[in-house]
């Protein structure tokens, strides 16, 4: 993978609000990253960080009374804040797919799973039925299913859920995107499915250069599947950097919380580490830091919001203490 | 690993024989036969349209062709030979026409008109049901007004009035029957397209780049067919209930070509001179059509109801 090459994916200080009737809810608050192609970053937050709202953000999905209120999106240098939005259902399952994290709710219980796959190609791309219908049967071989050709012509219900999970994930993968986005499509498998996906998701990316953006609230889950990752709290990246640099030494002391919190062999007998309190209300989020109530080096300097800093190279952090993890935990 | 692999491909060929053991068609049979009622109803049902169908291979008569018809045989009993040769089976009407030819002849007219108007009718009131359901908001509220408005009306006012001013005709009758029907179905498909708008497929859908039309019509629609084959059958015993009615009324369709709402009408006349085979016949058969039509669609109904699932 060339560094140097321009990002697929560059997102700078973009904002999505909802403006409710009871208030703006800041559920996208300047969050900024890039993703490089063949790169796969983990976007990891818990219930309501804002990381699925900026994943649909990026595919223009946003429905009112949200709206991506400033930023920018640019893939692959088009700006896709404000463009219209037949460029953007261009875009949407040719360059750019999405796999969500339930898949019987993803297909349509009552079409069989070649007809929405041939759709999905023939929405973008001018090729005969037969042709579609041997680039899908091709696509399911791909991610690990057995007899491909008697699948086709199964329906959803007919399939287990990892099953249907491969279904979502080769139907993203079948028009050859430049930049997968994947909302936590691994959440309602079990694990050793879960495992099974992970793997092939990531050796399709590797093979096609598609970037992919994992988001999870797992921490477990991208330490081995992304090179990169971005964990997200109250609208806000906190933390950003090297998978391996954010697991083995985090600045944070949100992500030292949730890495504490993973059961591990080194910590047998101990009790987990819990965060104290709740994620804070997006509707009236107090000034300063959003993580000061449950946070035990809150001073008075976090009254004010903290800015991005990289206290080391290659990393960033929105903290005024930036901590080793045994301070914490 | 290898242990992994095994559960999964026993899972699979599992999945396999349950695939193959059963369509969703061949359970949707089974299920239906379970009933025995809506079994015969649908053999009942079936046998009428055969009968419909083939009404000038199986009639003795052609009712229509007044060569054929001579006012001299008028009102005999059932079972009176013919001149011709033949048999009155079920007697003649006033007008000497042979009543089994006049109740096939009769039921083609009755179910073209009830299905034609019950399918034009859904095509109509499912786009605006849909549009109702997609376009939500102003459109959505001044759509399903004005369906609250015409389902306030009874259904036989409005084609009473509709067919004061088209005047009679097989044509006219179907008009004012989709006129009255619509409804029924844009409010049904609605309904259950608002359910199932906010359902993720749609998004999914979305999320591939698919038109508007493209989800409405070939993922939404095709997810909101069990209530609109329910309402359809049920909808068309409706309307060639309506269609008799008003043919009995004398609104509907011409003398020349009589429905069995007509054939009623014409022997009511005679029915207290104790000349009941005329009206009574035609009567049994509008009878067994709208009561088989709607046994069906109460089985149909049972059926495809996800929350009566056993």
């Amino acid at each position: 993978m060339n560094k140097r090459s321009a990002p697929t994916l560059s997102v700078r200080d973009l904002r999505t609000h909802f403006h409710t009737k009871v208030g703006v809810v800041k559920a996208v608050n300047d969050v900024s990253f890039e993703v490089k192609s063949g790169q796969v970053m983990g976007l990891v937050g818990e219930s309501g960080s804002g990381k699925s709202v900026t994943g649909f953000s990026i595919v223009g999905l946003i429905d009112p009374p949200g709206r991506v209120v400033s930023g920018s999106i640019s893939f692959q240098g088009e700006e896709l804040v404000g463009a219209s939005e037949e460029r953007l259902q261009k875009l949407r399952g040719n360059r750019i797919a999405m796999i969500f994290q339930d898949p019987m709710m993803t297909l349509n219980p009552v079409l069989r799973i070649d007809t929405q796959m041939t759709e999905a190609i023939r929405a973008h791309r001018d090729v005969d039925k037969q042709t579609a219908w041997a680039e899908a049967r091709d696509a399911l071989g791909q991610v690990g299913i057995p007899s491909p050709e008697e699948r086709l012509k199964s329906y959803p219900h007919q399939l287990s859920g990892g099953m249907r999970q491969r279904v979502a994930i080769a139907i993203a993968f079948i028009n050859k995107p430049d930049l997968i986005i994947a909302d936590e499509p691994t959440t309602a498998l079990d694990v050793t499915i879960q495992a099974q996906i992970i793997h092939e998701a990531q050796a399709l990316c590797r093979k096609t250069g598609t970037a992919l953006i994992w988001i999870t609230h797992d921490l477990a889950v991208v330490a081995g599947l992304a090179d990169h990752i971005c964990v997200m709290y109250a609208g806000r990246i906190v933390e950003e950097g090297k998978a391996d640099d954010i697991i083995d030494r985090p600045l944070h002391p949100y992500t030292i919380g949730l890495i504490g919190s993973v059961p591990s062999h080194n910590k047998r007998g101990q009790r987990l580490y819990q965060i104290p309190g709740m994620t804070p209300s997006l509707l009236n989020l107090p000034p300063g830091c959003a993580f000061r109530n449950r946070c035990k080096f809150d001073d008075q300097e976090c009254l004010i919001e903290p800015g991005t800093t990289k206290p080391v190279r290659g990393r960033q952090v929105r903290c005024y203490h930036p901590q080793r993890a045994e301070t914490v935990t | 690993m290898t242990t992994v692999e095994q559960t999964e491909i026993e899972v699979i060929a599992e999945e396999a024989d349950r695939a193959r053991v059963e369509t969703p068609f061949q359970r949707f049979r089974s299920d239906f036969l379970e009933s025995h009622i809506a079994t015969a109803a649908l053999v009942t049902l079936v046998a009428i349209i055969l009968v419909a169908l083939f009404a000038p291979v199986i009639a003795p008569q052609d009712p229509y062709d007044l060569s054929q018809v001579s006012v001299l045989d008028s009102r005999l009993p059932p079972g009176t030979k013919s001149p011709d040769g033949y048999t009155f089976l079920l007697g003649t009407d006033g007008a000497g026409r042979d009543l089994w030819s006049a109740i096939l002849y009769g039921l083609r007219i009755s179910l073209t008109v009830g299905v034609m108007s019950g399918f034009i009718a859904l095509i109509i009131g499912s786009t605006v049901g849909l549009m109702a359901a997609y376009a939500g908001g102003r459109v959505d509220a001044v759509i399903m007004r004005i369906v609250d408005i015409q389902l306030s009306f009874p259904a036989i006012l409005i084609a009473l009035m509709l067919l004061a001013v088209f005047g009679k005709g097989i044509d006219k009758i179907m008009i004012a029957l989709v006129a009255v029907q619509w409804a029924y179905y844009a409010r049904t498909v609605r309904g259950t397209a608002l359910v199932e708008r906010s359902k993720e497929y749609v998004e999914a859908g979305q999320c591939l780049g698919l038109s508007s039309n493209r989800i409405l019509f070939n993922h939404i629609l095709p997810n909101c067919m069990a209530p609109l084959i329910v309402v359809g059958t049920v909808q068309t015993a409706h309307a060639i209930a309506l269609e008799a009615t008003l043919s009995f009324l004398g609104v509907g369709l011409p003398q020349t070509e009589p429905s069995l709402g007509l054939l009623i009408a014409n022997g009511f006349e005679y029915m207290l001179s104790g000349r009941y085979w005329i009206s009574f016949f035609p009567g049994i058969a509008l009878l067994l059509t709208i009561v088989s039509i709607n046994l069906v669609g109460d089985q149909l109904r049972d059926i495809l109801n996800p929350r009566l699932q056993r």
